[in-house]
């Protein structure tokens, strides 16, 4: 277990590092009866006995165990616990397909003015007018990103976006008469989308991928029939080119009488480039929480938005946000409007993520047409670049680039030869990329690449930092050339070292036992 | 360059050598000439930080939010205060900027997180085991239909008319995937009508779906419902009100099966109603049908004590088409703000606020049952929310108590045309009683200048269209 020779940065399983002696300790443990943070405003009415305002057989007997800890602890504790985090402020983070983005704090101070962070969902419209002028104005810049017309922000995320997509795809076809059983998905698709397929009642159909990495036309072709409802593609895909086919791909499945459905999770390539809506899509989710900013937050929030073709447009979600001007030239009014009688209905309550809109529409505002544009090749400029660095030396032998071509704002490294010839797995690269203070890639997706490492630099990381980046792979691959042990038991310098994952789903431990 | 890039003219002379190419238009060369957009985005041009504050506090200026108005809406989304901490805590770029914890050696702060949070969920709802978040309420809601669709065999979804109607929406738009049926049962005296509820369940009845408090602010009495249900060999879901939990019984203790609900009562804002966050919580032999990210406790390779993504073979990046449920993004920073604010509220804080609000919910029940043309919707008991009908059209007289600077309630008759005359009136610990006095008062002078106005009673107008939809 002992690495053999010195590690950079040096350390060494034997000699913990001070947070890796800190036991672990929740807020649970940090309870003390009798303590507490928090106080109420005194009581200002009678003091009736509860249970003559409620009877007492609706009354719970025991009271939960809430930690009970002082203010002062809390904040300790959770400042504690934050810097068991690596985050995207501190450090590289190319993990691809998420798009890990700067997050600029703007948005957040703008999401937090009173008059956006403190209005209600249920205000009334005519007094809520700021907000709906400012989804629609989102809205607008969305549809003209998407290149489709009309939108609707409600899906809390992208995996909700494919949902509403794929009930939009049945009501449009049921609406036609036709009753659809499967939809399409490329080997190379992301997880959601056979997730999403399923869970509007449809039989997921994998379609091949070719030897340039793109839609196997033949392999389309001779599944395309009147059982196909949808169509879901990400293009650039998840193997981070960019399918030159695509107006015939998009062609064949129209002519096949099936919807179009764009996975907007890769938007970040190609803002202002082209658009989903002139390559023939119907529909696209986009992740603001990709694309558009909105920080992750650990898993979330996020927000996925759909923009439609005109054919899908009268099966949006209620409400629909509405905007009328009258004659005499006064300002546009806003509203709600919930008589849409061919409407899919709702996917959730209120009108959505109104805080991520305002943090994307203050995005969107601050680049600018020509800087989302400029956002897209930087981004594309710094995989190429990054990409180019990786061919070279122990990275290009060891971990080969799955398609050899040019690249739009990620690429896929394979790890095979690294696993044969080093003994050294994807995941083992991985983690020791840890230690150098980076977070890893994404990895294992695609499942088409084997030991697959997917890396996607967004356009905010310097060329300081991708240099760095192929810096460290270079040297994890020299150190695992003279002893593949290093990568092996790595990480050694993280807050824990590797966990044992299989135990936690075994028996699994899911809450503390109080 | 703009101002979230740093590619210099230096910099892209030498990335572009070391690519080999040109121009940084060279790297598109693959998307086909007549698929390349050819222009400018029609969109208007970047902004300096100064301008785009400007811009956007514009905006906001012309929302009336519950700083600039006595805010007694409700309906789901609650004007609770939330304490300086949990925005202190959840602003840390620590917390702020991580992506979902796919590398638990660098996450065991986000990965700790969400085990407390699953911890205090159970304890709230007396469930075993919770997950660490899904998107929001009513969407929540839904994932357990999904459940226990897969849970029985079943697809008859047996829903009570005091769900949400966001809830009861969401319901029937996924139900559409489930090629699941929705029925619905009726009120009677505010609460769920448990002969009615006997008669719609069947061998095909996969689930009872109904809400504590219901959506008219009244307490159900769960474990009734419950046994309905389990005689017909049904699931029970509840979609509760967490804030409830420290006076309510909790749904662990009353047969029910699954309880979801919205989260943004726990430290959110308001946000015009969102991002927040829903929860989910279960018996234990649901955990490897749950939906979403579950954190689980393990060691790492010395023996330390570690948490990671437990159960990950549930979920769509492993197990795709069979997965319990496609959900990736979830809610994780208003999870966060949750626990926090849970910490914040500690074992005795949510006895007391349930204590408070009960309290000040039965004076303010009395205070405006006492003015002319206020008469209860309903007389089961109520925490925190509670509706009136008005002798007059509540469209005008919430125009006119606006004029007063008060948002008085929701209007029901949108989506309960029975109830056109009702008004749901919310409470939290800020509404003191001199506010639900003000309330009282500006209520009492609107509905008589309303009822004086129009003449005669109740016609508001506007009649909602879902009337068709009710029972279907
Ligand atoms: C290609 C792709 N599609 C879909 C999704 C799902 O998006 P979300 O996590 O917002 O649900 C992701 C995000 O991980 C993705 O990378």
């Amino acid at each position: 277990m002992k690495p053999s020779v010195p590690l950079t940065p040096p350390t060494n399983a034997e000699t913990p590092t001070p947070q890796q002696r800190e036991r672990a300790t929740t807020i649970f443990e940090r309870s003390v009866a009798g303590r507490r943070a928090g106080t109420l405003p005194p009581l200002d009415v009678p003091e009736r006995p509860l249970d003559e305002l409620i009877p007492r057989e609706l009354l719970r007997d025991r009271q939960p165990e809430l930690p009970e800890v002082s203010e002062p602890e809390i904040v300790r504790h959770y400042n504690r616990l934050s810097r068991r985090n690596f985050d995207l402020d501190t450090g590289p983070y190319p993990l691809g397909s998420c798009t890990m983005k700067h997050n600029p704090r703007l948005n957040e101070r703008v999401a937090a003015l009173p008059g956006h962070a403190r209005l209600h969902p249920a205000q009334d419209p005519r007094r809520a007018q700021g907000a709906l002028e400012l989804m629609w104005r989102l809205e607008r810049a969305l549809a003209e990103i998407c290149g489709l017309e009309h939108v609707s922000l409600q899906p809390s995320a992208g995996s909700h976006g494919e949902l509403a997509g794929l009930l939009l795809t049945r009501a449009y076809h049921e609406d036609q008469g036709e009753r659809r059983t499967r939809v399409l998905t490329p080997d190379t698709a992301h997880g959601t989308n056979p997730a999403s397929v399923t869970m509007a009642g449809y039989e997921v159909v994998k379609v091949a991928t070719d030897e340039r990495g793109g839609v196997d036309l033949e392999d389309l072709r001779a599944k395309l029939d009147e059982r196909v409802a949808c169509l879901m593609l990400t293009n650039p895909n998840t193997l981070g080119v960019f399918d030159e086919r695509i107006a015939e791909i998009t062609q064949l499945v129209r002519d096949a009488g099936g919807t179009l459905y764009y996975d907007g999770a890769n938007l970040n390539a190609i803002m202002g480039h082209t658009r989903p809506g002139d390559m023939g899509f119907d529909i696209v989710h986009v992740n603001l929480h990709k694309s558009f900013s909105q920080p992750h937050g650990g898993g979330g929030p996020g927000a996925g938005p759909i923009a439609v073709s005109d054919r899908i447009e009268p099966f949006l979600p209620v409400p629909r946000l509405v905007r009328s001007e009258d004659a005499d030239g006064a300002a546009p009014r806003f509203d709600f409007d919930h008589e849409r009688p061919k409407s899919i209905g709702r996917l959730r309550g209120f009108a959505g993520n109104f805080g991520v809109f305002v943090r994307s529409y203050a995005y969107i505002r601050s680049l600018g047409g020509d800087g989302l544009a400029e956002a897209s090749e930087t981004a594309v400029l710094n995989a190429n670049y990054l990409l180019a660095r990786m061919k070279q030396g122990s990275a290009g032998r060891f971990l080969p680039v799955a398609f050899d071509r040019l690249c739009m704002h990620e690429f896929v490294l394979s790890g095979a030869p690294a696993r044969r010839e080093l003994g050294v797995k994807t995941l083992d690269v991985a983690k020791r990329l840890l230690d150098f203070g980076f977070h890893p890639p994404t990895i294992y997706f695609p499942l088409l690449v084997d030991e697959a490492l997917m890396v996607e630099p967004t356009e905010t990381e310097t060329k300081e930092g991708l240099d760095a980046l192929a810096d460290a792979f270079e040297q994890i691959l020299a150190e695992a050339e003279r002893d593949s042990e290093i990568a092996r038991s790595a990480p050694y310098t993280t807050p824990v070292r590797r966990l044992d994952e299989a135990k936690a789903s075994r028996r699994p431990v899911v809450r503390q036992p109080l | 360059m703009t101002r979230y890039t740093s590619a210099t003219d230096a910099d892209l002379e030498a990335m572009l050598g070391a690519i080999g190419v040109g121009a940084v238009d060279d790297l598109f060369a693959e998307i086909p000439a007549d698929l390349r957009l050819g222009r400018a985005l029609d969109l208007p041009a970047g902004l300096s930080e100064t301008e785009c504050f400007d811009h956007l506090a514009s905006l906001a200026e012309r929302n009336a939010d519950a700083d600039a108005e006595l805010c007694f809406l409700g309906a789901g989304i609650y004007d609770h205060y939330v304490p300086a901490i949990v925005d202190a805590i959840t602003q840390r770029s620590e917390f702020l900027t991580p992506y979902t914890p796919y590398q638990p050696e660098v996450s065991q702060g986000g990965l700790q997180v969400m085990f407390e949070f699953q911890t205090a969920i159970s304890e709230l709802t007396a469930l075993p085991v919770s997950n660490a978040s899904l998107y929001e309420g009513p969407s929540s809601v839904a994932s357990a239909a999904y459940l226990a669709i897969g849970a029985t065999g079943r697809t008859r979804l047996v829903v009570s008319r005091g769900l949400h109607p966001h809830s009861r929406e969401t319901l029937r738009t996924y139900a559409r995937g489930f090629s699941a049926e929705v029925v619905e049962v009726g009120l009677e005296g505010g609460l769920t009508d448990v002969a009615e509820l006997r008669d719609a369940l069947d061998s095909e009845a996969a689930a009872v779906f109904v809400e504590n408090p219901n959506f008219l602010g009244a307490v159900e009495d769960l474990r009734a419902l419950a046994s309905a249900a389990t005689e017909a060999g049904a699931l029970t879901v509840a979609s509760v009100d967490p804030l409830t939990l420290g006076v309510l019984r909790p749904p662990g203790d009353c047969g029910v099966e699954i309880a979801v609900g919205e989260g943004q009562q726990l430290g959110g804002r308001l946000d015009f109603g969102g991002p927040s966050f829903g929860f989910f919580c279960a018996t234990e032999n649901h955990l490897r049908r749950m939906p979403g990210r579950i954190a689980g406790e393990t060691v790492d390779l010395d023996g330390r004590r570690g948490f990671v993504l437990a159960l990950q073979t549930r979920e769509q990046h492993i197990r795709r088409e069979r997965a319990t449920h496609n959900i990736c993004t979830s809610q994780a920073l208003n999870a966060l703000g949750g626990i926090v604010y849970l910490a914040w509220l500690g074992k005795r804080g949510i006895v007391e606020l349930g204590e408070l609000l009960a309290r000040r919910m039965a004076y303010a029940r009395q205070r405006l049952a006492e003015i002319d043309g206020v008469e209860l919707l309903h007389e089961a008991p109520a925490v925190r929310e509670f509706a009136v009908r008005l002798d007059a059209p509540v469209p005008a007289v919430l125009d006119r108590v606006a004029e007063e600077g008060i948002a008085a309630g929701y209007w029901l008759g949108r989506e309960y045309p029975e109830y056109d005359d009702g008004l749901l009136i919310a409470l939290t610990e800020r509404r003191s009683k001199a506010d639900i006095d003000r309330l009282a008062d500006a209520l009492a002078r609107a509905i008589a200048e309303t009822a004086a106005v129009d003449g005669l009673l109740p016609d508001s107008g506007k009649k909602p269209s879902m009337a068709g939809e009710v029972g279907a």
